[in-house]
């Protein structure tokens, strides 16, 4: 057992930990003593959001190996999920805290349900389909918020497409179609966020250092090896896959209870890729990575923001910087992966 | 060419093999009964009978193209037969997929090399382990007791199977760093730890010099002897065959051309012409 603890990853993962713990305590006590500006305070939730984000994406990209350009579909399912559910519980469950857990476990649930629904049967397939059929998803998944009205009334909840009078009496609308939702009483927190941050790093780091993130792995490194030892390849693509979903349905709830209003449009393909270039740049497969990649280019445009017209200037320099800085093997290896799978494979 | 190693005198069964002899009361893990593939118009594999014994160490041999990793493929299903039947341990295996096949007992090395690359060669034997050192997936992201428990044996069971070819000392390398010749043997232990009973290494010993050679066939009938388990392999290197392969079965273009002892296939004149291609036709 002593040995476990003075392996390279472990270290590397409580390494991690302490870091965000570290982080979490400085960015609080600033926040306390004032020491943030307002715009900053205000990006400390949608900060641990992306995080999140970011590292739920690793998982499927960097320890799956599976290209996904739709992962803002999932974070956009949790959202308005737990949008829904925090709202109506809203007499229900008074405190915060408590409210936000639940709204959270209920956007995890069905993000990891529309996950299912994308995955099982995309994963069966051989080849990089998940890459178009979650760039569809993305898309799908705006236009069915777009055109989605929920409501409340005394009855419960009614949900209905293109009809905003929802056949409610009084009562009052939760999703409104393309407005989204607003006046959200914003329960997330700093707490909250960066309490998601660290389960979602047990989660990963447990899962990789077990049984089933070995047989993933096994899956991203050779699959007709994988294969050849009794490893079940769906299983474990969908399980990963999952639990990403799940994880960013999380963060989607946990973003949207931070603000005022959200509405489908923010979870659009942009949302997407700007989480998938936060992957890539902090290192697949390295979690600490995908922490600084999303929190720096997350808080940057708004610290740019008085020198407004250098703005995307800076942020250019930045993201080449990040990408020198996070060193190149990953990134190649990335691209020439991407490239090699589009050639014949023979299986000798 | 004196033999250090021990063979047993080979027995004719019904299907047209001989095992051997101290196989004959139990029945052959290994069956194939006119198993063959076409790919396009080709018969990559054509009418194949082969029966391996219990513990018997095998030899599948052929020029190159004969279609043996054609065979391994076609019992590991990664092909599946266009005709013929194989039975593994008496058990029709049609239909089954590559991960049912290992469950059901054959476990196999690959011609070129397919490691878990980026992962620790303790790791490698671990996932080969996957089926053997159980616990839920909810466990090990809880660590339940179960997993630690697991684990715990996996990590033990790994350094042993590795201990075999002495490389307990390279577990936490990365697999992929490892020289030619460690990365075949780091397979064959990974093959060996799903627990097979029947064994497939194609070209264990490619790449390797003649004294890693000879180390290869010590550790192959020493793993044949420890775990009580079959041995089908393909090899170019017929010194290993010659020496440590009781029955041979020769392919040419998919057809077995000769089936036997060493002592038979050594002074078979169309294994030999299969081999020198003298005399050719068309
Ligand atoms: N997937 C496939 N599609 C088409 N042809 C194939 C396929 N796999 C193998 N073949 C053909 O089947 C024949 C036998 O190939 P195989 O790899 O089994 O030979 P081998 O005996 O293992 O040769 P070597 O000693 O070079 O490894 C070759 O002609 C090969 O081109
Ligand atoms: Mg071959």
């Amino acid at each position: 057992m002593k040995k476990m603890f003075s392996n390279k990853k472990t270290l590397t993962n409580y390494i991690t930990y302490a870091g965000v713990i570290l982080l979490f305590v400085i960015l609080q006590s600033m926040s306390a003593a004032g020491g943030l500006s307002s715009a900053l305070k205000g990006q400390l939730v949608p900060v641990c959001a992306y995080v999140v984000m970011a590292l739920s994406l690793n998982l499927t990209v960097g320890v799956l190996g599976e290209l996904s350009l739709g992962h803002a579909g999932f974070m956009s399912v949790g959202a308005f999920a737990g949008a829904v559910a925090a709202a109506a519980l809203k007499d229900v469950i008074p405190a915060g805290g408590l409210r936000l857990l639940v709204a959270m476990i209920v956007g995890a649930l069905f993000a990891a349900i529309a996950g299912v629904i994308v995955g099982v049967p995309v994963l069966r397939l051989r080849g990089d389909y998940l890459a178009i059929v979650t760039l569809a998803f993305g898309e799908i998944i705006k236009s069915i918020v777009t055109n989605l009205y929920v409501g409340m009334d005394a009855n419960g909840l009614h949900a209905s497409f293109l009809n905003p009078t929802l056949h409610m009496e009084g009562g009052k609308i939760i999703i409104n179609g393309p407005m989204g939702v607003s006046g959200i009483a914003k329960i997330s927190s700093f707490l909250a966020g960066f309490l998601l941050i660290m389960v979602t790093l047990v989660i990963i780091f447990n899962l990789v250092n077990s049984r089933s993130g070995r047989a993933i792995m096994a899956l991203r490194d050779n699959r007709i090896a994988a294969e050849s030892v009794g490893i079940n390849v769906t299983k474990y693509k969908l399980m990963a896959f999952v639990i990403s979903a799940a994880l960013a349905g999380a963060a989607g709830t946990l973003f949207a209870m931070g603000q005022n209003t959200v509405s489908a449009s923010k979870f659009d393909f942009n949302t997407s890729i700007l989480v998938l270039v936060f992957v890539v740049l902090g290192g697949l497969g390295r979690m600490w990575g995908s922490i600084i990649a999303a929190a720096a280019l997350t808080v940057l445009p708004e610290l740019l923001r008085e020198f407004s017209e250098y703005r995307m200037l800076i942020y250019a320099i930045v993201l080449i910087l990040v990408m020198l800085a996070t060193n190149n093997p990953t990134f190649k290896n990335f691209f020439s992966k991407i490239f090699k799978r589009k050639g014949v494979k023979n299986h000798e | 060419m004196s033999n250090p190693f021990q063979k047993t005198k080979m027995v004719p069964v019904p299907s047209h093999s001989i095992i051997p002899e101290r196989d004959l009361g139990k029945a052959p893990i290994l069956e194939c009964q006119h198993l063959g593939i076409e790919f396009g118009g080709l018969k990559a594999v054509n009418d194949l009978n082969l029966t391996i014994g219990r513990t018997e160490i095998a030899g599948l041999i052929g020029p190159n193209g004969a279609g043996k990793t054609t065979v391994f493929n076609l019992l590991t299903k990664v092909y599946h037969p266009t005709h013929g039947t194989i039975l593994l341990d008496g058990k029709d295996t049609s239909g089954k997929t590559t991960e049912q096949i290992n469950k059901m007992g054959i476990a196999r090395t690959f011609q070129n090399i397919r490691l878990f690359s980026n992962l620790s060669v303790e790791d490698n034997v671990k996932i080969g382990l996957h089926n053997q050192e159980v616990y839920s997936t909810l466990s090990g992201i809880l660590r339940l007791p179960s997993y630690w428990k697991k684990e715990k044996e996996a990590h033990e069971r790994a350094l042993e199977l590795l201990s075999i070819f002495d490389m307990q000392d390279m577990a936490g390398m990365k697999a992929g760093s490892l020289p030619y010749g460690a990365q075949r043997r780091l397979e064959i232990v990974r093959a060996l730890a799903t627990n097979p009973k029947l064994l497939l290494l194609d070209e264990p010993a490619a790449g390797m010099n003649p004294s890693e050679t000879a180390e290869l066939m010590e550790n192959i009938v020493k793993i044949r002897d420890t775990f009580q388990i079959a041995v089908l392999l393909i090899e170019h290197d017929m010194n290993l065959v010659m020496n440590i392969c009781e029955g041979i079965c020769v392919l040419n273009f998919g057809e077995v051309i000769a089936k036997g002892t060493a002592e038979e296939i050594q002074g078979n004149p169309v294994v030999i012409e299969a081999y020198l291609g003298k005399k050719k036709e068309g």
